[in-house]
């Protein structure tokens, strides 16, 4: 890299562009309502008013209220605890597993490598959705059941996102380098290799902490995860559904709210992806 | 840009002669084996998904029958023992269902104790012409989308790729519902349920296209762009050839090749994202069926589908590998 292409990726990385600050904002306002929902909520979730039920979007109800007239942004806010842990749980156990199974894939021995390998592929085959479904026909429908059964169901792709870096890293320069300078091969590993494949799952969580809850909510939606009482996004999606006549921002509002939230994690994720790229 | 770009597709150009024949016979036995250990894959997950269900499984399918929860006395459950042979060692009971599967027999429903296959059989076909329409669908936006905007200047690439990206994320059961409102409550143009007739399908068809044509958009842009600084397409530009006429029989033959790919991938998907607008739709298919089985543990539906989808998934890879053939006339054997 020459004096001048460094001169002008840091510079390229001061600057914000707006969709990455709407999408950092999008977050933070998510993370502060699962954290203290009470402080953001102008009314409490449970409030019910039913001289007030099934009204339109205004100023006194922003998103509107329910068939019991409970204000549905404050729902919306509650709910947030539950989708994003529901998100974060997945997404978790997607890295993890994907971690494992990706290095035993790029790095074990000729057999451990191959049928780890074949595994992922075949698994990869599958449809999310119906792999989640086979899983919630085992376990039974709860939010626990979400949680693993979109983590496992998601894992496989990550896997061989992992599978690939570590490949790479294995094969790049300074790995070579490396090795001409007499390294042991586990120094290489642990020191070099490992490092540089697994930096660029930071960008990859935070992508799968979007795609976990966009998952989730679509099992709720189908009455196969959290049930309607709770005000989890996907379910109050599929209690909505009931009205969509009468109330259509009872979904229309909870799904753009999955949709914003799965969008600015894309963002930042591939954003904290496109750095790390240049930075190398 | 352009001296980079000809180098790689020099370096992904097949090498001429005997090689060639040799590595294409290599690549269809890789093929065919990689078929058969993905059918043999779901085969055995589907077994093993019916053997994990938690508990005694005798009583939980004597349960789920019933549906209630409670202990059964071994003379109730004798005959479930017996029909489904729940006495026997696990492998013989693999070896079965696998005996089973190649005969067509995806097993027997504990909800309804009739063969999974009627169950299926008799909603996949509404559930497959939804698909289609959706893959087809897909491929008019996205094929219209990209000649309107790849390679037209920096401003119609980015607006053209965020379109890519946002459509791509789009959740079907978010869209559906959009779609829904917008077209056929509020405008009118399309029935709310959805109907058997072809304005019935017009609006579930496309909540599985949007997507998918961002998703396919997406690795099509940069090959498309690519494609227009290739030498040939400045021989067809010699030769007097319009722009639009040398998008469509030129760049897009050649930059349709990764949407193909995705196809064949994406056509599980596809079905499955039809399980949620058949929901949204309440249009008929293997969606109320599946939730249905789902929700009440009937796992031999459920691995039913599992099975059919990978079938599907199997052939639809041996369509792309045909299709290839027909687009890129470089990778035909002489």
């Amino acid at each position: 890299m020459t004096v001048i292409d460094v001169a002008r990726a840091t510079r390229s990385r001061a600057r914000l562009d707006p969709a990455l600050l709407a999408s950092l904002a999008a977050v933070a306002f998510f993370l502060v309502a699962a954290v203290v929902p009470g402080f953001l909520s102008p009314h409490a979730p449970t409030a019910l008013a039913l001289d007030e039920a099934l009204e339109p979007p205004s100023f006194a109800h922003w998103f509107g209220t329910d068939q019991i007239g409970r204000d549905l942004l404050s729902r919306v806010i509650h709910g947030a605890r539950e989708s994003l842990l529901i998100g974060f749980g997945a997404a978790g156990i997607a890295i993890v597993a994907a971690i494992v199974l990706g290095t035993l894939a790029a790095l074990g021995g000729r057999v451990v490598s191959a049928v780890v390998s074949r595994a992922i592929e075949v698994v990869f085959a599958f449809p999310i959705l119906l792999l989640a479904l086979l899983l919630v026909s085992i376990l039974g429908a709860s939010a626990w059941t979400q949680v693993i059964a979109v983590g496992v169901s998601t894992a496989p792709g990550y896997a061989r996102m992992v599978r690939g870096q570590i490949l790479s890293a294995k094969n790049a320069g300074y790995v070579e380098a490396a090795r001409a300078l007499g390294h042991s091969p586990r120094r290489i590993l642990t020191n070099h290799v490992l490092p540089n494949a697994i930096r660029p799952l930071v960008a990859v969580f935070t992508m799968a902490l979007g795609q976990s809850i966009v998952w989730a909510s679509g099992l709720s939606f189908l009455g196969l995860g959290v049930a309607p009482p709770s005000s989890e996004w996907g379910a109050l999606l599929d209690a909505g559904r009931a009205f969509i006549m009468q109330a259509p921002w009872l979904t229309f509002i909870p799904g753009l709210i999955i949709v914003v939230f799965a969008l600015a994690a894309t963002t930042i994720g591939s954003r904290i992806q496109q750095n790390l790229e240049k930075g190398e | 840009m352009t001296l980079t770009s000809s180098t790689e597709t020099l370096t992904t150009e097949p090498k001429p002669g005997a090689e060639r024949g040799g590595r294409r016979a290599r690549r269809f036995l890789s093929r065919i084996s990689g078929a058969i250990v993905v059918l043999w894959g779901a085969a055995t997950a589907a077994f093993l998904a019916q053997a994990a269900l938690p508990g005694d499984r005798a009583t939980a399918i004597f349960n789920i029958r019933a549906g209630q929860a409670q202990e059964r006395t071994p003379a109730e459950l004798a005959p479930i023992v017996d029909a489904f042979g729940l006495d026997d060692p696990l492998l013989l009971q693999y070896l079965h269902y696998i005996g089973a599967l190649l005969r067509g027999d995806l097993g027997t429903s504990y909800q309804q104790f009739r063969p999974v296959w009627d169950l299926i059989g008799e909603q996949l076909g509404s559930t497959l012409i939804l698909t289609v329409t959706g893959i087809a669908l897909a491929w008019l936006v996205m094929v219209s989308w990209v000649t309107l905007t790849a390679g037209r200047g920096a401003r119609l690439k980015n607006i053209g790729s965020a379109v890519d990206t946002v459509t791509a994320s789009l959740p079907p059961y978010w869209l559906g519902i959009l779609l829904l409102l917008v077209f056929a409550l509020w405008l009118g143009w399309f029935p709310v349920m959805g109907g058997g007739g072809l304005a019935g399908i017009v609006l579930p068809a496309l909540t599985l296209a949007i997507p998918l044509a961002g998703f396919m958009g997406q690795a099509v842009r940069a090959e498309y762009e690519r494609t227009l600084d290739q030498p040939f397409v400045l021989s067809a530009r010699m030769r007097g050839m319009g722009d639009l006429g040398i998008r469509i029989r030129h760049v897009l033959r050649h930059a349709s090749l990764p949407a193909v790919t995705l196809t064949g991938w994406a056509l599980g998907a596809t079905i499955s994202g039809a399980v949620i607008v058949e929901q949204i739709y309440s249009r008929p298919g293997i969606g109320k069926t599946l939730v249905s089985a789902v929700g009440a543990q009937d796992l031999p539906v459920v691995t039913g589908v599992v099975v059919l989808v990978a079938a599907l998934y199997v052939v639809a890879n041996v369509l792309v590998d045909v299709a290839y053939t027909l687009i890129d006339s470089r990778l035909r054997t002489s």
